[in-house]
């Protein structure tokens, strides 16, 4: 019979964790309610709306659609591992968020892009945050917030 | 004064470093977890359920259906006294004998997890007979249709007509008449945090605790109690960060009472988080109207008549409490509102039939009452040879129009659409377009502009649900709260899902009382803690909450003064206070902090003469008693591009200027605009709630039910005019439904534009590829 449960080990913002987790268990579920880091949001659970965004061993994943026993070994980052302070200071000044759902996922997936490319346009940006879903901005604020971080951090 | 500032919002911060408190993250000791079985057909009877199996299943506590649940909570019926011959069926917290869509709840089971309550329920065994399903509003008043409730023998659920004038006689004079058929499919809110609820119930106390993600927790609460037979004040609704509602958080849902109700049974925390494939199956949705319209033109192509035809639907039985009229009845009070005409008539049929309770989502009706107007005018405009701007100038309302009863029964105070037009004109060229259009049409590149002017209803009046016998409250009450600190606690009955009402509020106390904007906290979303509201729908917060704390910040600030004129042997008049402190009003010069005033105010009372009013608790609310909405106005302006092989159409450009009176803060009102616009384009060209003929849902995921992401939109420029109402001191008219109000109607328009070198046309939303390659007639 295979197994139900499986021990993991791994670190979560620092913190070195092992638990004992049912194989079916998904990262993002595993990080909410077991470990309590709730700053990671459940929107779809089909790896579409990105709002359960994490970086793990580095790189943005879906944390709905990696089981928390994939991440045996891993390096797991969440919002409350914190995320560059210019652009989440910029998010708040530029009024880049409403009810706040999306914004963890979309302040990882935008500090990646500004890694990877420290001079983007306003295309890469929104081309860049187009697995993010936001329903309360017009993506305006957001894509302004990136733009205003990439140029400040140029100069 | 921070009032009108552009302000940064401090629960902002809290959402930024993922600290968040969504009802999901809440945990409670022993808390249990929901999950339903759902009917896998539209229409069909339970003869059987079997939970035997369920109920053997680790870590399953209770397995419910109807029959358990009969004496533990009521059933409603959504009435409404202004239409008292719209049907109202009964419905029930799970399906009884009869489901009538597919997804509705027909079983529910309680378990330690999540997890363990679906595996259950996959063990619920229910007998099934499958009944013909009706689909479409047409079909579903057919003689031959299948009847959805047992107590009606037809499925039209209400019908009504406003007439104005004499139609006939405008259509029989008319030089030109343009006419349409349109249809708007079904759609949705689609919050990103789905519906969610944690119910917990205290047996000794008989009180009941909710944790809801909604926007009108007072409302909750006396649902809940009627429903569940408790006394009112032993019901305390908690709405935490919500994630977004734009109206589907505002009914009752039987999902979340299913919640209530187990909580209550088994004494025991109950948690239920709607997953994305039960939303869109459940969820309240919205449009879903077939309209026919004409349109009557004099020779000078001045609007003589108009008339509307709208059929739609509310689905299986209608929202509760609003009851599912509210859309139908805004498109025949609104289409062509921004015009002169005197001559209308527009009527209403709507029907059951076998999908989710179609209601109120942003914008009700307003987005199709502008696209049909809108559209109809520039279809009158191409055949006159007139311009699309020119035919709108000769036809708005002009400012000395006002005030003025509109030909749908609105009354508007004042609206400013000349104004927005000259401001639109000033930040688009559309000579300019117009030559570039025709350059990249001869290389085979279809642009289109397209304009579409909007009335936005706001800010509720007591005439609306008040007179329909809801339990809504139509006023607003402000609680302030001075702190020994002299700090200032704000509790008000409007509610925050992101929008920033709270900043706005917080602005307008600040700003009366003369203290920093640091000094006041405003707290919401508490039924127990807050005064009785109605929370935020329909653009009410800056309106309806921001003028009752501006009159409590007034009562506040004339208490903190006439203590503070007691103790300097002065008259209140000659002191006014700034930044915190008391100061004489004609020389500014400092007497003394307001900190000094709390602490005297609340320790040493005794300091202070008798007969000086000196509360540091007031109330004031503001609730209007001759209106039924504040009227704003706008318009707006998209360029697309379509794909006239791939039927493609790609948003290049939107613009909007709006007037929603006096504005508390900018940067917050432009974003929620922009975040309408988007939904508005959502609609437009990507949204659709799809069902087989048979009512099964075709579009269950974000990979069929295409939401608009970062990189398909343009960016959106905004304009505002201020156009202040007199009815309140404020001034502040709602601003939460422009943006989605006028959006669906511009781009309509846009992209008709760029298609009429093939003399086609389209007038179905969303404007998707294979549809309009049929327009094009390339399919």
């Amino acid at each position: 019979m295979t197994a139900k449960h499986w021990r993991i080990a791994l670190t979560v913002n620092g913190e070195a964790i092992a638990r004992e987790v049912p194989v079916r268990l998904n990262l993002v579920d595993f990080l909410r309610h077991d470990l309590g880091f709730t700053g990671s949001h459940v929107g779809c659970e089909q790896g579409a709306c990105g709002a359960c965004t994490i970086v793990m061993d580095g790189e943005t994943v879906r944390g709905c659609l990696v089981l928390a026993v994939q991440a045996d070994g891993c390096a797991i980052e969440t919002i409350e591992g914190g995320v560059d302070d210019d652009l989440r200071q910029m998010f708040h000044t530029l009024n880049a968020l409403q009810c706040g759902f999306c914004t963890p996922g979309m302040l990882l997936s935008a500090a990646e892009l500004l890694r990877a490319n420290p001079d983007p346009s306003r295309d890469d940006i929104r081309d860049y945050l187009s697995g993010n879903f936001c329903r309360c901005t017009g993506y305006q604020a957001i894509v302004d917030a990136v733009e205003t971080v990439a140029k400040a951090r140029r100069s | 004064m921070s009032i009108g500032a552009e302000v940064p919002r401090d629960r902002a911060k809290r959402l930024l470093t993922g600290r968040g408190r969504f009802v999901d993250d809440i945990q409670l000791p022993r808390m249990l977890h929901l999950a339903f079985v759902r009917s896998p057909y539209a229409h069909a009877r339970i003869e059987a359920i079997d939970t035997a199996g369920a109920i053997s299943m680790p870590g399953v506590i209770a397995v419910y259906t109807a029959k358990e649940l009969e004496d533990a909570v009521s059933s409603w019926r959504p009435e409404h006294k202004l239409f008292p011959t719209m049907a109202a069926p009964e419905q029930h917290a799970l399906a009884k004998e009869t489901a009538r869509w597919q997804g509705e709840a027909v079983a529910a089971v309680v378990a330690e997890s999540r997890a363990q309550a679906e595996d259950a329920a996959e063990h619920v065994a229910v007998t099934w007979h499958e009944l013909p399903a009706v689909t479409d509003a047409k079909a579903a008043l057919a003689t031959d249709a299948a009847v959805l409730h047992d107590d009606m023998t037809t499925n039209l659920a209400f019908s009504t007509e406003i007439v104005t004038g004499d139609v006939a006689l405008a259509f029989r004079d008319a030089a030109h008449v343009v006419e349409e058929h349109f249809r708007f499919n079904r759609h949705s809110g689609v919050s990103l945090e789905p519906r969610g609820i944690i119910a917990e119930f205290e047996p000794g106390e008989n009180r009941l605790t909710v944790h809801q993600s909604h926007q009108t927790p007072h409302q909750q609460q006396d649902l809940y109690a009627r429903l569940l037979a408790l006394p009112e004040h032993k019901v305390r609704v908690i709405c935490p960060d919500v994630g977004g509602a734009f109206g589907l958080k505002h009914h009752l849902m039987a999902d979340e009472l299913v919640a209530c109700v187990a909580a209550r049974l088994l004494c025991r925390p109950v948690k239920y988080i709607a997953d994305r494939l039960e939303s869109f199956l459940s969820d309240i949705h919205c449009r879903d109207h077939e309209v026919h319209a004409r349109m009557a033109f004099s020779a000078a192509g001045k609007i003589l008549g108009i008339e509307v035809d709208d059929l739609f639907n509310a689905g299986a039985y209608g929202q509760y409490p609003r009851t599912s009229i509210a859309e139908g009845n805004q498109i025949t009070r609104l289409t062509g509102a921004p015009y002169g005409h005197e001559h209308y008539r527009a009527g209403l049929r709507m029907a059951f039939l076998n999908k989710s309770i179609l209601g109120h989502i942003r914008s009700v009706g307003h987005p199709i009452a502008c696209a049909v107007a809108e559209r109809l005018l520039d279809m009158g405009a191409a055949d006159f040879g007139l311009d699309p701007i020119e035919v709108r100038r000769m036809n708005y309302l002009s400012d000395d129009d006002f005030p003025r009863t509109s030909a749908g029964g609105v009354e508007f105070e004042s609206l400013s659409f000349n104004g927005c037009l000259d401001k639109a004109l000033q930040m688009i060229d559309v000579p300019g377009f117009r030559e570039t259009q025709t350059a990249l049409g001869q290389q085979g590149i279809y642009r289109g502009i397209g304009i579409a002017t909007f009335v936005e209803l706001t800010a509720i009046g007591p005439e609306y649900y008040g007179e329909g016998g809801q339990h809504i409250s139509a006023q607003e009450t402000c609680l302030l709260r001075l702190e020994g600190s002299g700090t200032v606690r704000c509790y008000t009955g409007v509610t925050d899902q992101g929008q920033g009402i709270d900043t706005g509020i917080q602005q307008v106390v600040a700003g009366v009382m003369g203290l920093p904007l640091a000094d006041v906290e405003v707290i919401s979303g508490d039924s127990a803690l807050c005064p009785v509201g109605g929370g935020s729908w329909g653009s009410r917060g800056a309106a309806l909450g921001g003028e009752a704390a501006l009159g409590a910040a007034r009562t506040l600030r004339g208490n903190i003064l006439n203590i503070a004129a007691s103790l300097l042997q002065k008259e209140p008049n000659d002191l006014s206070i700034e930044q915190g402190v008391v100061i004489d009003a004609a020389s500014g010069s400092r007497h003394m902090a307001v900190s000094e005033i709390g602490r005297i105010g609340h320790f040493q009372p005794y300091t202070i003469p008798d007969g000086v009013s000196a509360d540091l608790t007031v109330v004031e609310r503001y609730g209007s008693r001759d209106r039924m909405f504040l009227a704003g106005n706008g318009l707006q302006i998209a360029v697309v591009e379509v794909d006239v092989d791939s039927g493609i159409v790609t948003p290049l450009r939107h613009l909007v200027v709006h007037d929603c009176g006096r504005i508390l803060n900018p940067l917050l009102v432009r974003e929620q605009v922009r975040g309408g616009v988007v939904q508005g384009i959502g609609a437009a060209l990507y949204e659709e709630l799809r069902y087989d003929e048979d009512g099964h849902l075709m579009t269950g995921s974000f990979a069929d039910y295409l939401v608009p992401m970062a990189g398909e939109m343009p960016d959106i420029e905004v304009a505002h005019l201020e156009t202040p109402t007199k009815t309140s001191e404020l001034g502040a008219k709602g601003a939460g439904e422009a943006g989605t109000a006028g959006a669906v109607g511009a781009v309509l328009n846009a992209v008709n534009d760029a298609i009429a070198p093939f003399k086609a046309s389209i007038a179905e939303t969303p404007i998707t590829p294979p549809r309009l390659l049929r327009a094009l007639g390339k399919i």
